[in-house]
């Protein structure tokens, strides 16, 4: 049986106290706290995480993605996105994490209103190829984001590889993919 | 049909076009230059688009993802000693590193303690890893402007490196040296692997930092076309997320070994009170190609450092942790002489059995020669982890490419790109 987490996370008692009326969770497992945030409430945290003298989370060190489709322990969405927050000043670090349900069909790429959370580049301009990251590898969309392309794919792609629904090797991208002749290029 | 490079906007290149860059295609004298992905001095694939006004860059847009394998998606396949043989062809300069990196993020989220014996020998093979990486890297900075003998002083020791490599994993170019708990094999003798190294820290490389120093550090064509150009301030490096030389070369005081610090870098590394290695972190204030180049210099000395204090410390013991961590298949011995060591065997090779794998999820990072390489890893209590995020830390240094060479001249692209130190393997997964 895992001990139960401790959350004595130096910043969680102050976002508490700045967003009182908001419902937050937080986790902590192997000393890492994690907190969990309503997708609409994100940037105001993260700007307040940022900017707030106590906190000072300057730097950003990643924006990711999870896929909890079927996974064991019972998660309040099927997605998450998790950005990753470093302060250089209490040399400290800070997950915060969204959860979000798919409304549409989650093996076509058409743009799910469910799945779009506020793009943090105008906080970290370094944001902006790591959430171009996720939404290429999981189709969840940033708002107010720059300049929202995939990055590792190409443009046509027909999925988000990193779903779970999306078979290892493929749909047959690689084998059908068109040939071009040396003259027709 | 030949190509006609001609100063006219509707030039029809497929560069994706966006938003992005139609805004300043209106200029009538800019033309547009498709660099990349094939070109010897990106190193691997990259590919840029460059619009120039007559030598100088007004915009670049980088299109990556050449060598994208899904490398994640991968992870979410293979167990968890698998997967190491995919982590070291992500930075292939240095995939040592990479191995030592993805177990410690493992033992992390399992919540193993390596032996001290482990420990040392992991962080001599990360910081000779370290100076494999920024030996290319400084020999590179000089091959693309032209010094190729400079790439050859740095190459030519990468050779004396690999035969260290090769002697502790096996194999020369990805070792895919580390395991859950420890490593594959331990070292096969302790006084051949104390020579090779100490030869290498004592004689090979004092000779190749002085060759390369004496050759470039005064080189007036080498520092009129480094300085001052790529600049980028210590609070734009943090706003844009960059660690590693590029972060530090600008004035950031960050080096993971010290601040989150792991291994031998941590204090009472061996439960006995241990002082953690004593190195200095280089750090630089222009923020210039010619500052990264001498931070990564500064990093070999502070590298052989930390090798020197350390290779005649390796402890005796274990290589790997012991049975009651249920982590590592046992040696032969015991597997056929107790009954412990069968159990334990079994319980690893058997396919509905395996490891202990927590429900949860943890990041740890190490300081890689390009930054901070960090695994994101989430385990389900299955054989396979449930996710793999690979914090790669070429992709957040090369975000901020167009933001170093705008403004300068197209030849300045490769030293800017030659400083970032890209390793497309990695940057694309």
């Amino acid at each position: 049986m895992a001990a139960a987490p401790k959350l004595d996370h130096p910043s969680l008692p102050l976002v508490k106290e700045r967003f009182a009326d908001v419902k937050f969770m937080a986790t902590e497992f192997r000393g890492q706290t994690t907190l969990v945030v309503p997708a609409e409430k994100l940037h105001d945290v993260a700007r307040f995480l940022r900017d707030d003298p106590r906190c000072q989370y300057n730097f950003l060190s990643d924006v990711t993605a999870v896929d909890y489709l079927d996974y064991p322990a019972p998660q309040p969405g099927r997605f998450a996105v998790i950005w990753n927050l470093v302060s250089h000043a209490n040399d400290r670090r800070l997950r915060l994490k969204v959860f979000m349900n798919p409304t549409i069909d989650t093996t076509g790429i058409d743009a799910d209103p469910a799945l779009i959370v506020d793009s943090v580049t105008d906080l970290w301009p370094g944001a902006e190829w790591m959430e171009r990251e996720v939404y290429d590898m999981y189709g969840i969309r940033f708002r107010n984001h720059p300049d929202l392309r995939r990055i590792l794919t190409w443009k046509d792609f027909p999925a988000h590889p990193l779903r779970k629904d999306y078979p290892l090797r493929g749909r047959g991208e690689r084998e059908h993919y068109q040939k071009l002749a040396r003259d027709s290029a | 049909m030949p190509y006609t490079l001609s100063p006219d906007e509707t030039i029809g290149l497929d560069v994706e076009s966006t938003e992005y860059l139609k805004d300043h295609v209106q200029a009538p004298d800019r033309w547009v230059l498709n660099f990349g992905p094939q070109h010897p001095a990106t190193h691997t694939t990259l590919r840029i688009v460059l619009e120039l006004d007559g030598e100088r860059v007004a915009r670049a847009t980088p299109h990556i993802g050449y060598l994208h394998s899904g490398f994640e998606k991968l992870g979410e396949h293979h167990d968890w000693n698998q997967w190491v043989c995919t982590a070291s062809r992500m930075d292939y300069v240095s995939p040592i590193v990479n191995d030592i990196a993805w177990h410690h993020a493992v033992e992390t989220l399992f919540g193993i303690d390596v032996t001290p014996r482990c420990k040392v020998v992991r962080t001599i093979m990360a910081e000779i890893g370290r100076l494999q990486n920024h030996l290319l890297c400084i020999g590179a900075a000089g091959l693309d402007l032209g010094a190729f003998t400079g790439f050859l002083y740095g190459f030519n020791e990468r050779e004396f490196i690999y035969d260290i490599v090769e002697y502790v994993s096996g194999q020369r170019f990805h070792p895919d040296w580390t395991r859950v708990g420890g490593a594959w094999r331990d070292l096969p003798d302790d006084d051949t692997f104390v020579r090779m190294v100490r030869n290498f820290i004592d004689v090979r490389l004092p000779k190749a930092i002085t060759d390369l120093e004496t050759l470039l550090n005064r080189n007036r064509i080498f520092r009129d076309r480094l300085e001052g150009v790529g600049t980028i301030s210590r609070e734009d490096a943090i706003a844009w997320s960059l660690t590693g030389p590029m972060a530090r070369a600008s004035g950031v005081r960050r080096d993971v070994r010290k601040d989150e610090p792991y291994l031998c870098y941590a204090p009472n590394w061996d439960g006995e009170g241990a002082d953690p290695v004593k190195f200095s972190v280089a750090v630089g204030s222009k923020g210039d190609c010619f500052e990264r180049y001498l931070v990564r210099m500064e990093e070999v000395k502070q590298s052989a450092k930390i090798i020197d204090q350390l290779i005649h410390r390796i402890p005796k013991g274990s290589m790997n942790v012991g049975a009651d961590s249920k982590a590592v298949i046992p040696p032969k011995g015991d597997v056929y002489g107790s009954i412990e060591g069968t159990i334990q065997l079994f319980e690893l090779v058997m396919h509905n059995r395996g490891w202990d794998v927590p429900v949860g999820e943890t990041y740890t990072a190490i300081e890689s020669p390009n930054g901070e390489l960090g695994f994101f890893v989430v385990g389900a209590g299955g054989k396979y982890p449930w996710r793999v995020r690979c914090r790669p830390p070429c992709f957040m240094n090369y975000q901020c490419f167009p933001k170093l060479i705008e403004g300068h001249q197209l030849a300045d692209v490769v030293a800017v790109i030659g400083s970032i130190n890209v390793i497309a393997a990695e940057l694309d997964r």
